[in-house]
């Protein structure tokens, strides 16, 4: 397959490896961002790939050469930006293909009502690797959940806390919560039912706001404190 | 009418105080809640006393559009201090509110005029400055 030409607005994290990853499988790069101090970092390694200057603009994504784009992908920590930006890429310069970084899930209805797909917010990814790797979870109830009454959270399991010691199954976790990530030794796993959580872990719990405080109760205070 | 006011700077307070003046019914959403003072000076007393209605919220958050009444609202008026936000907000009172007049202040002329001709509504101060300085600096020479 020959190469695409692909525009990246936005050299954050997400954008920078994205393009390193690109540029290793043969595809030509133009990055794009506002940050002149970012710029200049990541223009050390991938050179005449990355320019300057606010991706909202119709003359920056003119001189990166958005005309002949087969792709644009807008991956700024800005979703009003990552909006507009695939908004004008698609109806004004008629670009096929755009992907939209959606950094609030809550954001993810604007992108729909405006035609803005496919639109990639974390939150959901993770979600859909729950459904795919652990379906006894009660998860069916989770997806129910409008997206934008989830909050995903990181905590570290505290020594002598409820949950030290214990399987999942046992966690006695509040409804509408559920570990989905245990971070142990520099290694990550999908928990099941009969894995033991111990003091130590960085654990990922997907949840509903409003539950963080039983959550800290159960993972992290101990039982003098609790 | 039912004015509603998002981004209560320079711009947006002085439309807001002028259409309460006015008669018109006035809500402003605003992020800062300090935007609150320049209502009141711009009146001379407070807002709410004046008849308006204030909001603190970001324009993008649904919750808020709604708790400042974009539902009842005639005329949307999208005034923040950023054109991206100005730009995405005025498409969902056009789109998902069906506000039935709304109106962006844009200040990029050439984004301003490609979304002019998508149906927004713009105004766009720069190129205001742009043809008033152009016109003085002809009749001049």
């Amino acid at each position: 397959m020959a190469g695409l030409y692909v525009i990246i607005a936005g050299a954050g994290k997400v954008g920078w490896n994205l393009a390193r990853e690109l540029l290793e499988r043969g595809d030509e790069v133009t990055v794009i961002e506002q940050d002149r101090r970012r710029y200049l970092t990541v223009e050390q390694e991938l050179e005449h790939a990355v320019q300057y200057g606010d991706a909202t603009e119709l003359w920056v994504l003119e001189r990166a050469g958005i005309q002949r784009a087969d792709l644009v992908v807008a991956v700024t920590g800005d979703d009003e930006d990552n909006l507009l930006i695939c908004q004008v890429a698609k109806e004004k310069y008629l670009c096929e293909r755009i992907i939209a970084r959606c950094n609030n899930p809550r954001n993810l209805t604007h992108f729909k009502l405006l035609g803005i797909q496919p639109a990639v917010s974390a939150t959901d990814l993770i979600l859909r690797l729950i459904e795919h790797e652990v379906p006894s979870y009660g998860l069916v109830h989770l997806l129910d959940l409008p997206e934008e009454r989830l909050e995903i959270i990181e905590l570290v399991v505290g020594d002598g806390c409820a949950a030290a010691g214990k399987r999942v199954a046992d966690l006695a976790l509040p409804d509408g919560a559920l570990v989905i990530s245990v971070l142990r030794d520099g290694s990550g796993f999908v928990p099941k039912s009969d894995s033991v959580v111990e003091a130590g872990d960085e654990v990922l719990v997907v949840l509903d706001p409003g539950l963080e405080e039983d959550i800290t109760n159960l993972f992290v205070a101990n039982g003098a404190s609790g | 009418m039912f004015v509603l006011v998002v981004g209560a700077g320079r711009v947006g307070s002085s439309v807001a105080t002028s259409a309460l003046r006015a008669g018109h019914t006035v809500s402003v959403l605003d992020e800062d809640p300090l935007s609150h003072e320049r209502l009141d000076v711009e009146l001379g007393k407070s807002w709410e006393e004046a008849g308006g209605r204030f909001t603190i919220g970001t324009a993008l958050e649904l919750d808020a559009l709604i708790e400042s009444g974009i539902e009842d609202a005639d005329v949307f008026i999208a005034s923040t201090n950023g054109d991206n936000t100005n730009l995405v907000v005025t498409q969902l009172a056009q789109r998902r509110f069906e506000v039935p007049k709304v109106i962006a202040r844009v200040l990029d002329p050439r984004r301003a005029a490609w979304y002019a001709e998508q149906g927004v509504h713009t105004i766009c101060p720069t190129q205001i400055a742009i043809d008033q300085l152009e016109q003085a600096a002809l009749e001049t020479a």
